[in-house]
């Protein structure tokens, strides 16, 4: 674990300080260029990891970035917010002597170097004047953009905010994207040309479904989860309750953390990763106390035994077996919570003294959305898409990927990989079309 | 404890360890640091002919070829002989050989090949008190081009010429520094004896470029945009080395000759290698140019605990001692059959040893079992080439077992216990017949 930043500067400092050339080289040469490697069959989004690992190595970072984007366009990105410890680095084979190689900070050596560079490492095919919309400018959305426009096509690239980035912009802790990343990145990836964007745009409100239907060759759905599990207590309407995701929201665009209003003690209510970038970001904030509330077990938190531990650091209390029964205020303020402590079958019941409460118990797909989409004849589970292996939306013509549709989990690297396999599908769809 | 002593040509050290002929014997200044920190002796840096010193470079005279971690494996230089004026040398080791007299104290020398310019040196050198004498016959760079250093050590004629001559006109032990830029180092061994030499040195360094600026297009190290050869030495050229020096040992007309052993000497282990192909000392100098003397300590230590570990009291009882094993090919037993065994315990599962196999070599090694991955060798084809315990990052996890018994899955033919080698084979037009 790298050392423990605390204030609010540190929510401009990175979690994981980036390596510097002479590290990488030291960092590379612990890689055993694994035949077969379980970490690249570990990667999502099947980066060539050894390969790419050897090239710093040999004091080459622009190819080894080439060979990273060539299948991730957001290997910037997913250096920095993979869970890598349980992903590429849990399936280093020396992993099992405790240091596995660094293998997330290699690669973001190798891609804060390429994108310095001003380079695009694609070069785009010629216009073939096939256009498609993309809904949504998060991680799955711009992967599958870059990879429509590489193959040539016109992207227009739709979302409902003012600016693109989706939860890289909006959603994920800022110690994890310090510096503007997120929007550093877009820009990156729009540098491949053939690509639209069109903000301020509420697919399903301001544009129709059915009309995006007739005026692109095919649409492809990543628009996220734009709607908050609501959760239904007493009291859940005082000043001083707010979920969770607005609360990330609102401090990503915040430009001066002193304005930042977090109380002294907060309550976040929620178990995924949501809830512990809230609660840490709060502790950065300067809240004395911040105690995270979920109902299960610690092992059936959501959230990785990694963010566990950050948020330990952070000095933020994790609370299991807890269940919020009703939020107390005074003056339509919020003053505490009663909750419900379930321990060896029995219960007790407490009030915790809080003066802001974090709700972060899910999201799930914007309700006009999903009733447009089932309208159009989609399949929706669990409030969610269904996606066949290729993407395509069961039973309709539609392509989605991203945390809208099911399959994989809720992860940046994941909603890329979905959107470079849609991409691809919709593309061989179109070239079908002409032949 | 073991006593390291080291009595070499008839020359006394309080350690095996010198320091070789080079930039760390240079002056009075750095060889009083040496002995400070324990260096058993020097062979001081070589003396020129009276007259104007030499000149260096003033640019880079250094290259080095790193491992990963900017480890330096190999290193080379276009310095040449001392620059300094050969009486400030001369007095300055006669005043550390008065100051240290339980050290060696060797000069190393490189006149011209004439037997006056030999006389008036060696004449010079004995009067300071020295031990013995060093003729740099190896180096490859600079003074070559002048017909001296390795232009001489290439004439075996040359060789025993000067040492000859310089047996002629002194008493000290005379050692001839040997070049590895030959064909068959057993050829300048012999002419070194044949003038009657007391001992040789090797190796000298080998002549190298050490790496090439792609941006300016020349050899580095660069002098204003332009590179010349230089000498190759550290941990890289060992192997060179101990083969030469095994080649002396094991050389009928050279066996009793005494060799000082040179090459990448970086710890104890190499030293104590050295010492058992045949060297009766060692010396050291890019590890010194590296690290610093300090290093004396864990030569000292490591060599000592490890004679200890092993029952030897002095180096005299393992020297040379891996001298007879080390064989022409045509002597190896074809009947020893290994296959390569895969500790499944520690194996990691990095695949290095199945693609090296699969890719370069027999095929003899799986990349899965039911499903699963799983490298395991296939006895059927395996030759026991040792190419996956070499490539493998698991220190013990592949080792050779010798078969004992029963008949090699490869080739069908039954255990033979007995040895056989290549001149009694049947596949050999030359054979001769069996005489066991």
């Amino acid at each position: 674990m790298d050392s423990i930043q605390k204030g609010s500067s540190a929510l401009q400092v990175d979690l994981h300080p980036p390596l510097d050339r002479r590290d990488a080289l030291v960092e590379s040469e612990r890689c055993f260029f694994c035949h077969d490697a379980p970490c690249l069959t570990a990667c999502p989004t099947d980066i060539d990891i050894p390969l790419f690992i050897r090239q710093i190595r040999s004091d080459n970072p622009q190819s080894a970035a080439r060979t990273i984007f060539s299948e991730n366009i957001l290997g910037g990105m997913c250096a920095r917010v993979c869970p890598t410890e349980t992903l590429c680095e849990q399936a280093c084979v020396r992993q099992d002597e405790g240091a596995p190689v660094r293998i997330g900070l290699l690669q973001r050596y190798a891609t804060d170097h390429f994108m310095e560079s001003g380079e695009h490492p694609v070069e785009r095919s010629e216009d073939t004047g096939k256009k498609v919309a993309v809904v949504g400018a998060g991680p799955a959305g711009m992967s599958c953009a870059h990879r429509l426009a590489s193959h040539g096509h016109q992207v227009t690239l739709f979302d409902a905010k003012e600016k693109p980035g989706g939860l890289n912009e909006f959603g994920i802790a800022s110690y994890k994207s310090p510096q503007n990343f997120a929007q550093r990145e877009v820009e990156f990836v729009l540098d491949i040309g053939g690509i639209y964007l069109q903000l301020g745009v509420r697919v399903g409100a301001d544009i129709s479904i059915q009309k995006l239907s007739d005026e692109y060759q095919a649409v492809f759905f990543a628009a996220g989860l734009g709607d908050v599990n609501a959760l239904s207590i007493p009291g859940i309407e005082l000043k001083g309750v707010r979920d969770a995701v607005a609360f990330i929201e609102e401090l990503r665009q915040c430009e001066d953390y002193e304005k930042m209003k977090v109380g002294e003690r907060v309550a976040v209510i929620g178990g995924g990763m949501t809830a512990i970038d809230a609660a840490v970001q709060a502790k950065m904030l300067g809240a004395r106390e911040v105690t995270v509330l979920y109902r299960g077990g610690q092992e059936k938190m959501k959230a990785s035994v990694f963010e566990q531990e950050l948020a330990q650091k952070h000095g933020v209390k994790l609370s299991f077996g807890v269940s919020p029964e009703a939020v107390v205020g005074d003056s339509g303020k919020v003053m505490g919570i009663q909750i419900k402590r379930d321990m060896d079958g029995k219960s007790e019941r407490e009030e915790l003294v809080v003066d802001s409460l974090l709700v972060a118990i899910g999201q799930r797909l914007h309700s006009e959305l999903g009733e447009q989409l089932k309208q159009q004849g989609l399949d929706l589970s669990a409030g969610k898409i269904n996606i066949d292996s290729d993407g395509r939306c069961v039973g309709s013509h539609f392509w989605a990927g991203g945390d809208c549709a099911n399959g994989g989990e809720d992860l940046t690297v994941t909603a890329v990989q979905q959107g470079k396999v849609a991409a691809e599908s919709i593309h061989a769809a179109l070239t079908a079309q002409e032949s | 404890m073991a006593n390291l002593s080291s009595e070499f040509v008839g020359i006394k050290s309080p350690n095996p360890f010198w320091l070789a002929s080079a930039p760390p014997t240079d002056k009075a200044y750095n060889v009083c640091r040496a002995f400070e920190a324990g260096w058993g002796g020097v062979v001081w840096k070589t003396l020129g002919a009276e007259g104007p010193p030499v000149v260096n470079v003033n640019g880079p005279r250094y290259g080095a070829m790193y491992a990963g971690d900017r480890r330096l494996i190999g290193f080379n230089n276009i310095e040449l002989i001392t620059d300094r004026s050969l009486q400030i040398n001369l007095d300055e080791m006669r005043q550390v050989k008065r100051d240290w007299p339980d050290r060696a104290l060797v000069a190393s020398l490189m006149v011209p090949c004439e037997e006056q310019a030999w006389k008036d040196i060696l004449v010079a050198v004995e009067d300071t008190g020295a031990d013995g004498v060093e003729l740099n016959f190896g180096c490859p760079h600079g003074m070559a081009e002048r017909g001296m250093g390795s232009a001489v050590g290439q004439v075996p004629e040359y060789i025993e010429m000067v040492s000859r001559w310089c047996k002629k006109y002194t008493d000290m032990p005379v050692i001839v520094k040997l070049t590895p830029n030959i064909t068959d180092v057993r050829f300048p061994a012999r002419a070194a004896k044949a003038g009657g030499a007391d001992a040789v040195s090797l190796i000298n360094t080998i002549n190298s470029i050490i790496s090439v600026n792609l941006d300016r297009m020349a050899p580095e190290p660069m002098i204003d945009g332009y590179g010349a050869h230089g000498g190759y030495c550290g941990p890289a050229v060992k192997p060179i080395a101990l083969n030469m020096v095994a080649e002396i040992a094991r050389d009928p007309e050279t066996a009793d000759l005494p060799v000082s052993g040179i090459g990448g000497i970086t710890t104890w282990r190499d030293a104590a290698e050295f010492l058992a192909l045949g060297a009766g000392n060692v010396q050291v100098c890019t590890a010194a140019m590296t690290y610093g003397f300090k290093i004396i300590d864990e030569l000292t230590s490591g060599l000592s605990q490890w004679m200890d570990d092993s029952g030897y009291t002095s180096i005299s009882e393992f020297s040379g001692k891996a001298v007879k094993k080390a064989v022409d090919w045509q002597d190896l037993n074809l009947n020893y059959v290994t296959k390569a065994v895969i500790d499944q315990d520690s194996c990691i599962k990095c695949g290095r040893c199945h693609i090296a196999c699969e890719d370069t070599s027999h095929q003899a090694i799986t990349q899965s079992k039911n499903g699963e991955r799983h490298f395991e060798v296939i006895d059927k084809e395996c030759v026991g080439c040792n190419l996956c315990v070499t490539v493998c990052p698991v220190e013990s996890c592949i080792s050779m077992v010798e078969m004992e018994s029963g008949s090699d899955p490869r080739t069908g033919l039954k255990i033979d216990r007995n040895y056989a080698n290549w001149t009694t084979h049947p596949n050999n037009p030359s054979r001769v017949e069996s005489t066991s």
